[in-house]
């Protein structure tokens, strides 16, 4: 633990070192910048802050229904072509000679069909994917111009007048969470609903599931759903390894998932 | 919008297995392979030409200027495919304003920028000033003006002055190697770094890059050193040639060790997405990287090469041999470029399932405004010679400083 916090110490004395040097060299350049950094931060609620929003999935509830994905759809017209989604559900069926099938015919908006037969299948379950909102999010760092960040209260978003376009934050998140919106060309993902959060709303794809496969809440808070959820299910996050510490977080996840 | 979404339709019949929803569509194509392409030939031409004035490889002469002149041409031209793919490239200039320090991407402005002028510029302007300054004293009106402007009206053809500029050349190539390998290391490191790509994230694609890229610089000179000698109706130095066989050579041993090894480090490693790859190996990129990549663009002119150097032909055979040897090179690099960019796309990063890239013929991202991209730095090129003489026999290069 001491070890971890030491390491921790260091790597932030190694970047303020990087960032001085950085800095003291590109001076000249950066007073505009910093200026408008330092206006933005001023607009930040404080409050803001104090939370860190996430989602539990709860795997076996989930029914493959796909009211999620068209409520998605809906609210934050993403264009209706199945090769753009926010958010979509993967059904996987293991097959008793231990293959897996993986589908997400339309991002499963349409509910799901099966051809196998019954005797072939060993059991089958749906996973519904969206923005991990990571706290380590590759697809942040690799943003040339910022367009792609943090908020204060966890939600990674992108700012679609900055954006440049470059696809690079496509590239960079393992989860294929993005696409390019093909009308504003620039970078889109799920917000969270972020503009329904800051009215105090849920998520779209979170109010209509049926089965409450869906819980969002805040990790910071003691008493939100989400830490109850936390408090009776084993939890697990997409691709671990990679470290990009997820904000999305599913219970019963099955080892085949990816 | 109504073309795109056809596109993907189409592409999504020809997917197999699966693969996330966003994942039909590829995102960086044609004009993303020749972005690393031509920065390699930037970087490989000027690697050559740090050959002469650093370490002194004075049978390269000949080719000294050329290599120059084809950077610069090179690196005019390399940012456009960058520019012409970004969603808004109106907004580039925010790369330049406010940076994102942490993103590799970020980085290219200043690289670029730093490339451009404190490297290729300030050389070429000191090897070159005595040579405007005579062809300024000799000509009149506008194209004076031009020659003066292009001296920046420093005329001083004195011995000390000469060699402030032998001195100036030498400093500018010595800080011109790590910037080189700092400009195409750099772009391996774009794709390097990125860790969701299990194609792609591998400490030595920098380095990787950076060889295939002197490879493909030196490759390129040949070329149009032979082409343009047997244009202008002059003998070909076969001293040069030799060496730069020499050269071409030894890159090529040490780029092909270097992606072999890579090779056997995935194999040996066999990690999660290992079936994937091979799968996409068999089944998508055979023909660009078993077919063109290792065995036409490497193996076949690395044999070549070696028997030229063990047992030498007369020169006329040796001749053909050096050049198809590099125009097959030249076929590998792009090769690389392709099975690195695209081929990192082709595979779902679910590890489940295979994609296609299906290019179009017009369009901003298109054959046709590919090949121009890829034709386009020639013309620069041919354009350059005019104004900058890149031939050691032309004469108005018998200027004092020789
Ligand atoms: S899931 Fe992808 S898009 Fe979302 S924060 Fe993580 S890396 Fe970024
Ligand atoms: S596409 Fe937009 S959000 Fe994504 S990395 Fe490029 S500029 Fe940033």
């Amino acid at each position: 633990m001491s070890d971890c916090k030491q390491r921790g110490d260091r790597r932030k004395f190694l970047e303020t070192c990087l960032k001085l040097g950085i800095t003291a060299s590109a001076a000249p350049f950066l007073a505009p910048i910093e200026k408008l950094r330092a206006s933005k931060l001023s607009r930040v609620d404080e409050e803001a802050l104090t939370h860190q929003y996430g989602m539990g999935i709860n795997v076996k509830a989930c029914i493959g229904c796909g009211r999620c994905v068209v409520a998605c759809k809906e609210e934050n017209e993403v264009p209706k072509e199945p090769f753009f989604f926010r958010t979509w559900v993967e059904k996987y069926t293991l097959l008793v000679n231990g293959e897996t099938i993986v589908s997400s015919p339309n991002g499963g908006s349409e509910g799901f069909q099966s051809d196998i037969s019954e005797g072939e299948i060993l059991r089958s379950f749906f996973v519904p994917k969206l923005c991990n909102h990571c706290k380590n999010p590759p697809c942040v760092q690799v943003c040339p111009v910022g367009a792609t960040f943090t908020t204060p209260d966890g939600v990674v978003l992108v700012d679609k007048d900055y954006c440049i376009g470059c696809r690079y934050c496509i590239q960079a998140c393992p989860y294929g969470a993005r696409y390019l919106n093909p009308i504003t060309k620039t970078a889109d993902k799920c917000t969270f609903c972020y503009h329904r959060l800051s009215k105090g709303l849920l998520p779209a794809c979170v109010e209509v599931c049926p089965t409450q496969a869906r819980i969002f809440g805040d990790t910071k808070l003691r008493s939100s759903r989400l830490t109850r959820f936390f408090r009776f299910n084993e939890i697990q996050v997409l691709k671990p390894d990679l470290n990009t510490e997820p904000q999305v977080f599913y219970a019963r996840l099955d080892g085949t998932v990816r | 919008m109504e073309k795109l979404i056809e596109h993907l339709y189409a592409v999504m019949k020809s997917v197999s297995g699966f693969i996330y929803p966003n994942e039909v569509e590829l995102h960086w194509g044609f004009l993303v392979v020749i972005y690393p392409y031509l920065t390699g030939l930037v970087a490989g031409a000027f690697i050559l030409a740090s050959l002469v004035k650093v370490f002194k490889v004075k049978a390269l002469q000949p080719t000294y200027r050329l290599s120059l002149l084809t950077a610069l041409a090179f690196l005019i031209v390399a940012p456009l495919p960058l520019l012409a793919h970004l969603g808004h490239p109106e907004r580039s200039i925010e790369i330049f304003f406010t940076p994102h320090f942490k993103s590799a991407m970020a980085m290219f402005g200043f690289v670029y920028a730093w490339y451009l002028m404190a490297v290729l510029l300030l050389e070429i302007y000191f090897e070159y000033r005595a040579t405007l300054v005579v062809q300024g004293n000799s000509s009149r009106g506008l194209k004076k003006l031009a020659y003066r402007l292009m001296t920046l009206w420093s005329t001083d053809l004195s011995e000390k002055a000469l060699n402030l500029d032998r001195k100036a050349v030498y400093f500018v190539t010595l800080l011109g190697i790590p910037s080189a390998f700092l400009l195409h290391g750099y772009v391996g490191f774009i794709f390097g770094s990125i860790k969701a790509n299990p194609w792609w994230s591998s400490v030595l694609m920098p380095v990787v890059f950076l060889f295939s890229a002197i490879v493909s610089g030196i490759a390129l000179v040949l070329i149009i050193y032979m082409i343009k000698s047997m244009y202008r109706w002059r003998p070909i130095d076969m001293k040069c040639l030799d060496r730069l066989a020499d050269f071409l050579l030894y890159a090529l041993i040490v780029d092909f060790s270097l992606e072999f090894l890579d090779f056997i480090h995935r194999l040996y490693q066999s990690e999660e997405s290992i079936g994937i790859l091979a799968h996409m190996i068999e089944d998508r990129l055979f023909v660009s990287l078993i077919i063109v990549q290792l065995l036409l663009g490497t193996l076949i002119p690395l044999v070549s090469l070696i028997i030229m150097k063990l047992k030498p032909l007369p020169d006329e055979l040796r001749k053909l041999i050096f050049f198809l040897s590099a125009v097959l090179i030249q076929a590998g690099i792009f090769s690389t470029r392709w099975n690195v960019v695209v081929g990192g796309q082709l595979f779902s990063k679910s590890y489940r399932g295979l994609t296609i890239y299906k290019m179009e013929l017009s369009g901003i991202e298109g054959l046709f405004m590919g090949l121009f991209l890829l034709v386009l730095p020639l013309v620069i090129l041919w354009i350059l010679t005019r104004f900058l003489p890149a031939w050691s026999d032309e004469p108005a290069l018998n200027t004092p400083k020789g």
